[in-house]
């Protein structure tokens, strides 16, 4: 695991005099991270790498995980989806069985410290235990359209809370509680991220172009829209398409957009559609070996494939959805897109002027120098902590 | 190597990091827009018009402030966006005075071209008012003279340039910015702190302001 001060050459001695400046100022809070898994998912990725960094930094950083049976989490799963305006039909007795669960852990879970800080809708009620500390809710998903029995639902519990943190601005509603923006981010010393040479397990030609499109087989990454977008491409330039993601054992629907993938890529030997199962080295390796990087998404909690790819100075070309244009913003960092149609268009852009790719690409890198990597993202969340005890817009510290 | 001015007091350096608040509060239109600049916090008009300058300090000076940027990428005013782009933010010395020049420009071009009230982005287009909150600290760097100073001014954060040019003079209200300040009233060189004081920093990234600030120091005590 990296140690805070290896992040130097990267983001530069001052940034890391900066982190433990402000840490300082943090020394003897307790704060206590709750989530619902230990492992698997975007949030465990981030608290994984940041738990052992802030508390580097000095600070009394812990890290609890509510239990829940599979019941709880089918029905925290139908959360998720109508969060992100899906059609899910839940009746009372899903809002049952999710109370049942969250009064079990009221009463299991020892939450004591300065700052709890709960991440996403399966924890948020134990906010019910405060007292006089302070209470974060931090929210990773894409609420731009949340469907409205789910969030009248949870929102009694997060205006119990001090604060709320979302990922991107149009993420935020109003609310009688302070609300900030603070982006994931990804650990450029990670498997996922850090330099090594292309690997060629796959078999993947490298005699054309690749166009790669790294997500998990499910339909708000729209893998069939992906498909389209390469053939419309291919009609004008030979390339190839590799779509990878983990394998989804685990979730029907995983598997049902999985085969429909397959048969949508029948008989074209320039789709490779490749099921990578949590290996971040692998990851890497096809994002290194790609030419133009896509992630046509129709939601996107924050896409952070889209920043792994810019960090590898890749091309990208990207749906207008959820965080993605925080981290592509048009023509400086990336090409936004709305349709398959426009999505061919830029690829074929970069695939034809390689020199606009590269400065592209460039810029792309730089962009998630500045504002992606975990040491802002360190930065962010001792700024959150601090927050919590200066109402003021300017803090003298 | 001439003996330097030693300082009447030494310059210390700060740091401002900043956390992004979100007001809840968007704009769908430009009649919308011109409504919630007169009622958003000062902090929110100086997120606006400064964020570019950190979040994308690698790039060109261009854009220089969201409203110019929404209007002409989202809204398709390309007129107004550019007036807007060309808002000498340096002239102004207060939030407050900012805040009615964008505000002015905005219903200004909104009598000239009523057409372009009802001109709307698409869902999800609309402009999200944030507000900066701002943590300053100090660092433990400390200059005694121009040389010290010009060492360090090398390899501080560009979050303490920030601080010290934009925020000093703007959000705090001090007139002038830090440097110009304890170079005039510090170390006694008027010329050069007004030549510092002249800069337009808006037109510079980050590291290009770090570079000629220091290039015009470094020409002073040659």
């Amino acid at each position: 695991m990296a140690k805070i001060d290896d992040y130097i050459p990267i983001v530069g001695e001052s940034v890391v005099e900066d982190l433990k400046l402000i840490a300082v100022h943090l020394r003897g809070k307790r704060i206590l991270n709750v989530n619902s898994t230990a492992v698997g998912g975007g949030v465990a990725e981030i608290l994984n790498r940041m738990v052992p960094l802030l508390r580097e930094l000095g600070l009394d950083v812990r890290w609890d995980v509510i239990k829940g049976g599979k019941d709880f989490f089918e029905v925290t799963k139908k959360f998720h989806n109508a969060l992100h305006g899906g059609r899910v039909d839940i009746s009372e007795k899903d809002f049952e069985i999710f109370m049942e669960t969250s009064r079990s852990n009221l009463e299991a879970m020892e939450t004591s410290g300065d700052i709890i800080f709960i991440h996403d809708p399966q924890p948020i009620v134990l906010v019910r235990k405060r007292g006089d500390n302070k209470w974060i809710w931090r929210c990773h998903i894409d609420l731009s359209e949340p469907k409205k029995k789910v969030w009248r639902f949870l929102k009694e519990f997060i205006v119990q809370y001090d604060a709320a943190v979302f990922s991107a601005p149009a993420f935020s509603r109003t609310l009688p509680i302070r609300q900030f923006l603070i982006a994931p981010s990804i650990d450029p010393l990670s498997d996922k991220n850090r330099e090594l040479p292309v690997l060629h397990k796959y078999g993947v030609p490298k005699d054309k172009p690749i166009i790669t499109q790294i997500s998990r087989f499910d339909r708000l990454k729209d893998p069939l829209g992906v498909i389209g977008t390469f053939r419309l491409v291919k009609k004008h330039i030979d390339c190839r398409l590799l779509l990878a993601g983990g394998t989804a054992t685990d979730d029907p629907e995983g598997q049902k957009v999985f085969e429909e993938v397959m048969e949508a890529a029948h008989g074209d030997p320039d789709i490779h559609i490749l099921v990578v199962s949590q290996n971040d080295l692998e990851i890497n390796a096809l994002q290194r070996a790609s030419t133009v990087i896509l992630q046509k998404s129709l939601k996107e909690g924050f896409g952070l494939t889209v920043s792994e790819a810019l960090w590898k100075s890749k091309p990208v070309v990207a749906s207008n959805v959820g965080g993605i244009p925080l981290q592509v913003k048009n023509r400086y960092s990336g090409l936004l897109c709305y349709s398959p149609e426009g999505a061919a268009f830029a690829v074929k852009q970069f695939l034809t002027s390689p020199d606009y790719a590269r400065q592209i690409g460039e810029n792309g890198r730089e962009h998630v120098r500045n504002n992606f990597l975990i040491t802002r993202h360190l930065r962010d969340y001792m700024l959150l902590f601090l927050s919590l005890y200066h109402k003021e817009n300017i803090v003298y510290l | 190597m001439a003996e330097l001015a030693r300082a009447r007091e030494p310059f210390r350096f700060y740091t401002r990091l900043h956390l992004t608040e979100l007001t809840g509060l968007r704009a769908a239109g430009l009649v919308q827009l011109v409504r919630l600049l007169k009622s958003v916090p000062g902090g929110s008009i100086y997120y606006h018009t400064h964020r570019f300058l950190q979040q994308h300090q690698y790039l060109s000076p261009e854009p220089p402030n969201d409203f110019a940027y929404w209007v002409r990428e989202i809204l398709g005013e390309e007129e107004l966006g550019e007036r807007l782009a060309s808002i000498d933010i340096i002239q102004y010395s207060t939030i407050r005075s900012l805040r009615e020049k964008i505000i002015a420009t905005i219903e200004e071009y909104l009598d000239e071209h009523p057409e372009a009230k009802m001109r709307f982005p698409r869902e999800g287009g609309e402009l999200h008012f944030k507000k900066s909150v701002s943590f300053i600290l100090p660092t433990e760097h400390v200059s005694y003279d121009l040389r010290e100073f010009v060492d360090i001014l090398k390899r501080i954060t560009i979050d303490s340039i920030y601080f010290h040019i934009f925020e000093a003079k703007l959000r705090l209200e001090k007139g002038t910015n830090d440097f110009s300040n304890w170079i005039e009233n510090s170390i006694g060189d008027k010329t050069l702190a007004l030549s510092i004081a002249r800069l337009d920093p808006y037109v510079y990234t980050m590291e290009d302001l770090r570079r000629t600030i220091t290039a015009m120091i470094e020409r002073e005590i040659r």
